[in-house]
Order: structure tokens, then C-alpha cells, then sequence
């Protein structure tokens, strides 16, 4: 579980923000989620209402989640490739000399507040 | 009516975790203490080997444990029994250590003269290798009848270790485990990392094991 741990994470975020802004209810916090993050977005919504609840600031806000897409490079072709229906291995050129371009993200992209 | 403001942030939930974790390297290398972050899955042998490697380093550095799990304290009463000072901490729950819950265990452990903090983080491949724990160097055991493919199914751990134990070595003729296949599976994953054999019940290796620990504490306080 740890979509807990990572909510946590994100609350405190959201309050350093806050009292920067001198923001005083999140209505909404934009996540953006990499395909490959390793990040289930059912179990984060549920600890997301679980947690937020527990802070005056965040309770009752929403937490939306955007997926971006994992993408794979290719250093023996030089092709990109997604990542989730080929995993490491290019499906070009069958080399395994590649690494994640995109897709491991967990990024706080935006906070919705009054 | 109250408008609704958005405010761009763009920033990694790890962010404020790794700045932490920062920190408080920084300040241990100001008190010259060594933090080593021992993670590996439940069953591994990070117990049986952290008390062989206390065996054999504890007369030339003062150590000090931090047992890190979800409930019990039957680590720490195994790490005090082995004559050196450890703490147990629970994690409410949760999977792993973050920055601030170390930094916590340290103040707990820490009284001046512990040279080499050694963090057992809890038994799992994949949430601890998410949270720097702001340790100096990062540790991971994987054991034979685990397999020899856990570098590919669980990347993170293994691309963020500084050094891989592969324990329980004295049973791998009787597994389907392929240690130099092992290895190239770590090496894909993380050129950099050391792969160390050992058999933390016999002490096999990990004499090897002590000494590359032992180089590391000393670059770092020296």
C-alpha cells in the first residue's frame, strides 16, 4: 500500500503550496500518473478520501488523476515504442538497449482552491 | 460568489521527500555518520545478515540499528541480543520509510557515538525504493529461492541499490538460479551496482560484504 504513503505525501504538498498562495480549501488536486508509475489511481482515490478528510484544508476535495503515457527509447534503432504492450524489449528492432522516456511520473499539476 | 483559482504546480510528489532526504545526508556528513539503507523482500535474510555483518565489524565501529516494520519488535530484541544498540520502529501501516520517519529513528539512535546507522527498512521490492530515506548508500538482498528475475520484475529497487547481496547462496544448486544471469539482470538495470554472493547462516562472503561496507563508512568519514 503505498498509495497511502504517496497521499500523505501529496496533502503535505498541497498545504506548502496553500500557505504560500494564502489558499484557505482545495476543492480539487490535478495528478498527473505515468502508465509505469507503479501507482494504482482506484487505490490513491480511496486513500485520497480517506486521508483528505483528515485535513481541514483538503476535506472533501476531489483528487483527479491524468494518465500519461509510458514510452519507451530505443538506443540500438533509435525508435520509440509504447512501453506497456512491449515492455523492454524493442519491438523494431528486438534489441533490449533501451530505457523509459516517459511514463513513471507522480506529479501534482495543478490545485483548484477558493 | 467565490471563484475557483488554479494554481499550476508541476512538481514531482517525491519532491519534497527528496529535498528531505537531502538535508539530512548533508548533516550526516557533517557528524560523520554513516546511514545505510538495507531493504530486500520479507524472508530474504536481512536479519541473519545484518547480525553477521555487527559480528564482524562492531570492535572497529560503533553501530547502531534501526528495525523498521509494520508491527513487533522481534528484530530489535535479535539486534540488541547481538550486542549492539537498535530501536524498533513501526510504521503505522505503511509499506516504507520516508526522510522524516528516519530522521525520527535517528534522533532516537543516535546519542553521539554511533559511527554507522544501519536502517533495515520494511520487508518489500517495491514501495521502499520510491522514498530516499536519505541514507548515504543503499543496500538490497535478494535470496536464492526468490529467483534470479527479480531485477526485471522489480526495476526500481534494483536500479537505485548501490550494492546487491544475493544471500542464501549455498542453496542455489538446488534452485533454478542462475547467479551470473542474476548478475546480468542487475547490470541491465544498473551498470554501477556490486553484486555480492553470500550465505549470511555460514558466513559465506560475507567477509567481502564487511569489507566493502567497511571502505564505505571510512570515504565517508574521512
Amino acid at each position: 500500500m503505498h498509495e497511502l504513503g504517496i497521499v500523505f505525501h501529496i496533502i503535505k504538498s498541497v498545504e506548502a503550496v496553500a500557505a504560500d498562495n494564502e489558499l484557505e480549501k482545495v476543492s480539487a488536486v490535478v495528478l498527473e500518473l505515468g502508465e509505469v508509475s507503479g501507482v494504482v489511481p482506484d487505490y490513491l482515490t480511496d486513500c485520497w478520501r480517506w486521508a483528505a478528510a483528515k485535513s481541514e484544508l483538503v476535506s472533501g476535495s476531489e483528487l483527479k488523476i491524468e494518465t500519461l503515457p509510458a514510452v519507451t527509447h530505443c538506443d540500438h534503432c533509435g525508435r520509440d515504442y509504447p512501453t506497456v504492450a512491449h515492455g523492454k524489449t524493442c519491438p523494431h528492432c528486438g534489441c533490449g538497449d533501451t530505457w523509459l522516456l516517459t511514463g513513471n511520473e507522480v506529479n501534482i499539476k495543478e490545485i483548484e482552491a477558493y | 460568489m467565490d471563484q475557483v483559482r488554479i494554481i499550476e504546480v508541476k512538481q514531482s510528489v517525491f519532491a519534497d521527500n527528496d529535498k528531505r532526504a537531502a538535508e539530512l545526508r548533508r548533516e550526516l556528513k557533517e557528524r560523520g555518520i554513516f546511514l545505510l539503507n538495507l531493504m530486500s523482500a520479507p524472508g530474504s535474510g536481512k536479519t541473519t545478515t545484518l547480525k553477521r555483518t555487527v559480528e564482524l565489524l562492531k570492535d572497529e565501529i560503533k553501530i547502531g540499528v534501526m528495525e523498521a516494520d509494520i508491527d513487533s519488535d522481534v528484530d530489535a530484541r535479535a539486534m540488541a541480543a547481538a550486542g549492539v544498540k537498535s530501536i524498533q520502529l513501526h510504521t503505522g501501516g505503511m509499506c516504507h520509510l520516508d526522510a522524516d520517519m528516519t530522521r525520527q529513528g535517528l534522533d532516537e539512535l543516535i546519542d553521539g557515538d554511533v559511527e554507522l546507522a544501519i536502517l533495515e527498512n520494511v520487508g518489500n521490492l517495491v514501495c521502499p525504493a520510491e522514498f530516499d530515506t536519505g541514507a548515504v548508500k543503499n543496500a538490497a538482498i535478494l535470496s536464492v529461492p526468490e529467483g534470479d528475475d527479480k531485477p526485471l520484475k522489480y526495476p526500481l529497487m534494483f536500479q537505485v541499490c548501490d550494492v546487491v547481496l544475493v544471500n542464501k547462496i549455498d542453496v542455489a544448486p538446488y534452485f533454478d538460479f542462475d547467479l551470473e544471469k542474476c548478475k546480468e539482470y542487475v547490470r541491465m538495470r544498473n551498470p554501477a551496482a556490486r553484486v555480492i554472493p553470500i550465505c549470511a547462516k555460514t558466513g559465506e562472503g560475507v567477509d567481502q560484504w564487511a569489507d566493502w561496507l567497511r571502505e564505505q563508512v571510512r570515504e565517508w568519514r574521512s
